[in-house]
């Protein structure tokens, strides 16, 4: 591949994260490097999602440090992590369904238009301008996904795996450096997997994006990505390449139980 | 000609994102254009113009300022009368204790205190939605009367805040007539209209409808929530703040704060409801349908009854037309629950096909 993996880009130090008496998670830490598909896997509860959350600000660890391109904070807000180019999709798809998907993904680069109010309400230099020009950069997005025929159709009428792509198409509308994808595969029939596998590649490829994904699918995980991280109970139990991973006894015994 | 949009081949964004891409529909637009400008003026009544003309643009802009706020930002209101009252009373107020004041400037300023007490109204909508968020507003729509009718300093000192409207009169132009005032409230309607529109297909009116459909995700991907349900607050009270004002200017001449009752915010939103919410068209259909019907029934109904020989007096006729009016709205409602623009696109996505059904 012509991907080099580079630095570490994110880096998470001691994360405990609870809700009230319930421990979500317990002094996790991982880093993510430039460039790179890093997965984290875990049976059902072992907190991957509110690793993401964590990550990109939905939720704020009690105790723990994220370092994302040497800044180093407590905790993220949701605005901050956009501003720094931390774009993701979601576990249950939340894309705004009222919406065409050509609106969805132009909302996706909502941070970098800068045109005010005023001007959108006459539609005037700039704004026209702006919105045309973000039109085009959208329209690369929608060829890079080949969704070219339902630009203009409301994504509440869409099937599920065509609002997954579409999901990722606003993440990757934002051009963000990073990319949490949670659970990209889930439901989906084997030739939707396929797609969808090509496409995340296909991101990390030509676009440089370094990736963070979290798939219950053991054959895609370890096929694509470069490094996993694995949790359990909200607890870290295993983390490097595919292979390590798969040889790992805990991580065994995590997933098919151990005899007693 | 049929309706199609056959042949009709974007090369540019530009061409792909005009607010109406199909030539038929241009060509439709222009006509009712014409037909509002010229055609009108030149052959309605005096009754078309006060009974049903005025009040259906003013309605028509207040629902739009509505549906800004409730179709395409999600938050539900209750309060659109009393931003009315608050624009007709500002405009009010900027007139007569400013010497020299443009009307147009005051309607202006009307509508942005309208849009400040939007704000301020809209301050609980970044911690309660739907439901909660409504009884909220309806603090807004009983405050402002009340504040109207207690400080007869709002209504320059007039016996319980009743006021009486200047006439206008621009660049020395006096709008005194049924029919020139007509036109300017038509064009400022249009006007504001195409900003509404224009907002909703921009990154403002996108930030609207992502915090309307998903807020979580709209604020992972960097939109401020707080910032976008206030301008929403603001816009939509702008729009009837300056709705507020032109039934008080244009319509009435001479209002009271309890004309600008609950009553009355329960018939924008129905208008909404009717006409289609997150639609502009919407707006437009739905004032039309509400203002319209009871004078259509008016008419209609004793010239029914006195046709079938019925015995009818005017109490009974009034309790019909009263039935009528809500089963037809109920009847709407169940045959499409987005309203009448929704069917107006489904009448529309037909003719494209007909007279072939596939």
């Amino acid at each position: 591949m012509a991907r080099e993996i580079g630095e570490v880009i994110l880096d998470l130090r001691n994360i405990s994260l609870r809700f009230g008496g319930v421990k979500a998670l317990t002094d996790i830490s991982f880093d993510v490097k430039e460039h790179e598909i890093r997965a984290i896997i875990g049976p059902n509860g072992a907190g991957k999602s509110s690793m993401l959350n964590v990550i990109n600000g939905v939720y704020r660890p009690q105790e723990g440090e994220i370092v994302f391109h040497g800044e180093r904070r407590c905790d993220m807000n949701t605005h901050a992590a956009a501003v720094a180019g931390i774009a993701r999709t979601f576990q249950n798809i939340a894309l705004f369904k009222g919406m065409s998907v050509l609106d969805n993904l132009m909302t996706g680069r909502n941070l970098k238009m800068k045109a005010g109010f005023l001007q959108h309400a006459l539609w005037w230099g700039p704004a026209k301008r702006e919105e045309l020009a973000h039109r085009a950069k959208v329209e690369e997005v929608i060829d890079f996904l080949e969704i070219e025929h339902i630009r203009k159709t409301p994504v509440g009428r869409l099937p599920y795996g065509l609002q997954k792509r579409v999901e990722l198409g606003r993440a990757l509308a934002a051009e963000p450096k990073m990319l949490l994808l949670d659970e990209p595969m889930a439901g989906m029939n084997v030739e939707e997997k396929q797609d969808m596998c090509r496409f995340i590649l296909d991101v990390n490829d030509q676009f440089g994006t370094t990736i963070v994904l979290i798939e219950h699918d053991m054959g895609v995980v370890m096929d694509i990505s470069d490094r996993v991280v694995v949790l359990d109970y909200g607890r870290k139990i295993g983390d490097g390449v595919p292979d390590e991973v798969k040889n790992n006894p805990e991580v065994i015994s995590a997933y098919l139980g151990t005899q007693h | 000609m049929f309706y199609r949009e056959t042949g009709q081949f974007k090369t540019t964004y530009a061409a792909d994102q005009q607010i109406f891409p199909i030539r038929q529909d241009r060509i439709g637009m222009l006509l009712l254009l014409a037909v509002a400008f010229v055609g009108i003026p030149l052959f309605a009544s005096e009754y078309w113009f006060t009974a049903i003309l005025l009040p259906f643009l003013i309605f028509a802009l207040a629902a739009l300022g509505l549906n800004i706020l409730t179709g395409y930002a999600g938050q539900l209101s209750l309060g659109s009368a009393a931003f009315m009252a608050v624009g007709a009373y500002a405009a009010y107020n900027f007139q007569v204790r400013i010497d020299g004041m443009p009307v147009l400037v005051s309607f202006l300023l009307a509508g942005l205190t309208a849009a400040a007490v939007g704000i301020l109204f809209g301050l609980p909508s970044l911690r309660i939605k739907g439901f909660y968020l409504a009884v909220a507003t309806l603090a807004a729509q009983f405050f402002i009367v009340w504040c109207l009718t207690k400080f007869p300093y709002l209504s320059n000192d007039s016996s319980s805040g009743v006021i009486s409207l200047p006439g206008i009169t621009i660049l020395g132009f006096a709008f005194d007539t049924p029919r020139s005032t007509y036109l300017l409230v038509l064009t400022l309607v249009l006007l504001l209209a195409l900003a509404a529109k224009n907002l909703v297909r921009s990154t403002t009116g996108r930030a609207w409808m992502a915090v309307r459909d998903m807020d979580v995700a709209a604020e992972v991907i960097g939109i401020r929530l707080m910032h976008t349900k206030l301008l929403a607050f603001a816009v939509s009270s702008f729009y009837c703040g300056v709705a507020g004002a032109l039934y008080a200017f244009c319509y009435l001449g001479s209002v009271e704060p309890d004309g600008f009752s609950l009553d009355m915010s329960f018939k924008i939103l129905f208008m909404i409801i009717v006409g289609g919410v997150g639609s502009i068209l919407g707006s437009f259909l739905g004032a039309a349908f509400i203002l319209l019907l009871p004078i259509f029934l008016d008419i209609s109904l004793p010239a029914a009854a006195s046709m079938l020989h019925l015995p009818f007096d005017n109490a009974t006729v009034s309790h019909i037309q009263l039935m009528v009016f809500g089963a037809l709205i109920m009847f709407f409602l169940v045959v499409e629950p987005h309203g009448l623009a929704r069917l107006w696109q489904i009448a529309k996505e037909k003719l494209r096909l007909w007279p072939f059904p596939h």
